[in-house]
């Protein structure tokens, strides 16, 4: 194994991954609900009767970017290379998918593993398996980047 | 009113720390999920991060009948291992595996104004959308 060690942002990695802490417990202590992405998207497209508070934390989300340019200055560093056929697939089998699994890495891998569930460690197991092995399919054999 | 704020606030937390992680950037997902090439294991922090606070959070909200603004707590099932949630989660390994972005991220490049992120939502949204006679047909 090759680590890319050139690439390696263990301080900002760790200080996100608390702050993605720190929102999913405020998320269940403050209002009960599961920081899930997947689910309250899905909810919203079902018109749960529960649509506004997903609708509120959706927007936060989506003003993130914003707060961050006005607060703390330009954007991280962002690229996105999928041409546009591969980015379009990418989002159906995304949607369906987390859809069927009831939840993707924010509902399964970081609230589902808070909870030492055996439901969302199969989960995360198996969608990290399948985006490892997708990469590697992808990037090395098909050499498609 | 009041869990409307605090459920924006919470998303607007999580957004920031997508942002701060990397977690938004599709190039720095593919490098951590190229374990067989040059590999960079960042995004292993944002998880054990993530968890490492979560933990005692959900420890205590397991305990609990109410949230702190008084809705009642919502915990999902923890223990039904079943071919639907296995079958979904290889699929949305997939489809992350081919662009390197998930929902959450997807809808943080969507705040960023990125044309691709607002392609992948709108496919993903479509994806959500066709799950929902699946999901009928299957129960």
């Amino acid at each position: 194994m090759n680590i890319a060690w050139a690439s390696f942002t263990p301080a900002a990695a760790l200080a996100g991954g608390l702050l993605i802490g720190v929102a999913a417990s405020w998320l269940v202590l403050f209002n009960g609900r599961i920081a899930g992405i997947s689910g309250m998207l899905g909810g919203l497209l079902d018109r749960a009767s529960d649509w506004s508070w997903r609708l509120a934390f959706v927007l936060g989300l989506l003003l993130a970017p914003l707060l961050w340019s006005g607060l703390i200055g330009p954007l991280p560093a962002m690229q996105l290379d999928a041409p546009l056929p591969r980015l379009l697939l990418a989002g159906v089998l995304v949607g369906l998918g987390t859809r069927l699994a009831s939840g993707c890495t924010s509902g399964h891998g970081v609230c589902g593993l808070s909870r030492l569930s055996p439901r969302s460690l199969l989960a995360t197991l198996t969608f990290m398996a399948s985006a490892m092995l997708t990469v590697l399919v992808v990037r090395h054999w098909l050499n498609g980047g | 009113m009041s869990k409307l704020l605090s459920a924006a606030l919470a998303g607007l937390l999580f957004g920031l720390g997508l942002l701060l992680s990397g977690m938004s950037n599709p190039a720095k997902v593919l490098g951590f999920l190229d374990v067989t090439g040059q590999w960079d294991p960042s995004l292993m922090l944002v998880m054990g991060g993530a968890i490492a606070i979560g933990f005692f959070a959900f420890r205590r909200a397991e305990r609990q009948t109410h949230s702190l603004l008084g809705e009642p707590m919502q915990l999902p099932d923890k223990s039904r291992l079943t071919p639907r949630l296995v079958v979904g989660s290889a699929l949305f390994g997939i489809g992350w595996g081919l662009a390197g972005i998930c929902p959450g991220p997807g809808l943080v490049l969507v705040g960023m104004g990125q044309a691709g992120g607002v392609y992948f939502v709108v496919a993903m949204l479509l994806g959500m959308w066709c799950a929902r006679p699946l999901i009928k047909w299957l129960s």
